[in-house]
């Protein structure tokens, strides 16, 4: 940012003069419109979101490339070994591969938070009259979209690569929102973590150390009956297993009920939990 | 609860505090700052860096809780009416406080949006803003890509896309080359001739003077003197002599002179051929126009004398003190000399930054008042 204050005289001085005129115009003229509602403020918040992934079209490589990556890797990977052929194996793989980078990439949400939180627009949000999560949930939107589109690239990749899914249209289509209701929910550990840590290397680290566990001791890559009794405690009770399991199940075309109901309370309780926790840290940054 | 009589005349101060305190571990950041700043006013907040003048600005805009004490603005508490002052409110950080990833445009409809303006509204201000500001033709480019000056303006727009009947402007010219500073305050006289109120912050003594009616000299966290441009001044005494000689080998014999005549210290300036008199040493006690006699009739004396020892004299001028001179005779020390013992002026600000303009000492000598 300093490279840039330190502006070039020549091009100041190109520079259209100001107009006090049409600025003293501009003034009287103002009325301040009725104050907008939670909704409005949270969905102008999302079109931010929108027009930075606009300006700036490589930060969509985390959604695109890293997820085609880990589909390719672990199928070939593992596919033999574990189910026989990389066939077979996707069958089984892809629905939890897909919460994997999904539930991955809501990291992101802390990086962007704690980015934009050292810089002086946070002020002017802050000094606005107007719902206060309303920035937060921006994000959040704005990563929904992301989220969707790192959907849609593994599950390309997905059928390309021989993932048939029994559920059909409509099962993909629901497994998927699922997905998105469970990482909304979740990236508010992040925005907690965006507002706490102070640099941006601290949230990565932190968030890393959480993610691993939490996506690995799942029943993404193997079925926790392969493990042992005090893994599988931890397995089966971890909140990612029931997402994978209720998306895996929506996607093959049942209606896996209990695990649903188990991602949906997850969900509430991460948002319950760390929402209030969030906006208290930005109420008082 | 009281957005119904926004628009209701207000006939109290439009800033009030008492006894404000912040602190940052364990050093108080500010250290019970009373301020009472009228409706209408350009009030300035003058201080070196650290002084606590951001931090006072944060805690009045509702971005930083206090520690202590009171502050309203307009009537409002600014921490239990947060929203009422926030809706009345507009800040003009030292960073740009807009998005540098946004275009002009978008960072302008941005806010109008989030202020309750339509879509079309909000784009037809944005343009005529933009077009106002001189920034139609950056209008579309990411606001990273603007020069010091054009962010600056682009920030200013952004505060003021609805009339805010309080403007913070925070250091609103600190890293600004001569050229735009001097437009930077021709959009705050704009933006005061309409009615609003603005509280300037600023290390720069000269911007104090341009602009504001009422000036708070802040240091360490504290309020060392209020008052207007003139009642400052006066406190410190009638005025200076600044004398340059043609020969700077006969510096010493100007002074010995000067000290004689004037009955004054004399202090002997960087450039080696001047020297600065403080005369008619006032004590504050509203003298000022006997003492700016008796420092006319001292100064005419002095120049005689010194014509007489044959020191010829390229530029002999007597001065109302300047702000600098107010500065230094509060605090003891001149703001160029001050050594980096200070905490920031904000958790998050540092050292000042290496574009910045040199503050103070860079200021010609002598300085007439414009009060």
């Amino acid at each position: 940012m300093s490279t840039a204050t330190r502006s070039t005289t020549a091009e100041t001085a190109d520079l259209a003069p100001v107009s006090t005129t049409d600025l003293a115009a501009l003034l009287v003229g103002g009325k301040r419109p009725p104050r907008p509602n939670a909704l409005q403020t949270s969905l102008t918040f999302g079109w931010r979101a929108m027009l930075k992934i606009k300006h700036v079209p490589e930060q969509l490589f985390d959604v695109t490339a890293f997820p085609i990556m880990l589909v390719l890797m672990y199928t070939y990977l593992f596919g033999g070994a574990l189910a026989g052929s990389p066939r077979e194996y996707i069958q089984y793989l892809l629905p939890g591969i897909l919460v994997m980078s999904v539930v991955m990439i809501t990291m992101y949400t802390g990086l962007a938070v704690n980015i934009d939180i050292e810089k002086g627009v946070f002020d002017r949000f802050r000094s606005l009259p107007i719902w206060r999560p309303s920035t937060l949930v921006g994000y959040l939107l704005g990563d929904a979209l992301r989220y969707t589109i790192a959907s849609a690239v593994m599950l390309t990749v997905g059928l390309i690569m021989g993932f048939r899914p029994d559920g059909g249209v409509r099962g993909v289509l629901a497994g998927v929102l699922l997905l998105i209701v469970f990482s909304f929910a979740f990236s508010w550990v992040w925005t907690m973590f965006g507002l706490l840590l102070r640099t941006e290397k601290s949230v990565m680290g932190v968030s890393m150390m959480i993610l691993f566990p939490l996506t690995f001791l799942s029943d993404i890559f193997v079925r926790p009956e392969t493990m042992p009794g005090w893994l599988q405690a931890f397995v089966n009770n971890n909140p990612v297993t029931h997402l994978s399991s209720a998306v895996r199940g929506l996607m093959d075309g049942s209606w896996p009920s209990a695990e649903i109901a188990w991602t949906l309370g997850w969900a509430g309780v991460l948002v319950a939990v760390f929402g209030p926790v969030t906006m208290r840290l930005y109420n008082r940054k | 609860m009281t957005s119904s009589n926004r628009t209701g005349p207000w006939a109290g101060p439009a800033i009030e505090t008492a006894g404000l305190v912040k602190t940052f571990g364990d050093t108080r950041a500010v250290d019970g700052v009373d301020l009472r700043i009228e409706a209408g006013t350009v009030y300035g907040l003058l201080g070196p860096n650290g002084a606590g003048k951001t931090t006072t600005v944060r805690m009045l805009a509702t971005l930083l809780r206090p520690d202590g004490g009171e502050a309203r603005v307009f009537g409002h508490d600014v921490v239990r009416e947060a929203d009422a002052v926030r809706s009345r409110v507009s800040l003009t950080g030292q960073y740009a406080s807009v998005d540098e990833d946004l275009t002009g445009t978008e960072n302008l409809v941005l806010l109008a949006r989030l202020t309750g303006h339509a879509k079309k509204d909000s784009y037809d201000r944005a343009a005529q803003l933009l077009d106002a500001f001189g920034l139609s033709e950056a209008a579309g480019r990411q606001v990273k890509n603007y020069s010091g000056g054009m962010r600056r303006r682009i920030d200013i727009a952004a505060s003021i896309l609805n009339t805010p009947e309080l403007l913070f402007l925070d250091e609103p010219t600190t890293g600004l080359d001569p050229r735009s500073r001097n437009q930077v305050w021709e959009i705050v006289r704009a933006v005061v001739a309409q009615g609003t109120t603005v509280l300037l912050t600023t290390q720069y003594l000269d911007e104090a003077d341009q602009l504001a009616s009422r000036i708070a000299v802040i240091d360490r966290g504290r309020v060392i003197a209020e008052g207007t441009k003139g009642e400052l001044k006066a406190s410190v005494g009638a005025g200076s002599v600044h004398v340059r000689l043609r020969d700077a080998d006969r510096r010493p014999d100007a002074e010995r002179l000067l000290r004689g005549v004037l009955d004054a210290e004399i202090q002997l300036e960087p450039d080696p051929v001047a020297l600065t008199a403080r005369v008619g040493n006032g004590n504050g006690n509203g003298n000022g126009t006997r003492n700016g006699k008796d420092a006319a009739k001292k100064a005419s004396r002095a120049l005689a004398e010194l014509a007489r020892a044959g020191i010829t004299v390229d530029n002999f001028s007597l001065g109302q003190p300047s702000l600098d001179e107010v500065f230094l005779a509060l605090t003891g020390k001149s703001d160029h000399q001050q050594p980096d013992h200070q905490q920031p002026d904000h958790p998050r600000s540092g050292d000042p930054r290496p574009g910045d303009p040199r503050p103070v000492s860079d200021l010609p000598h002598p300085k007439e008042a414009t009060a």
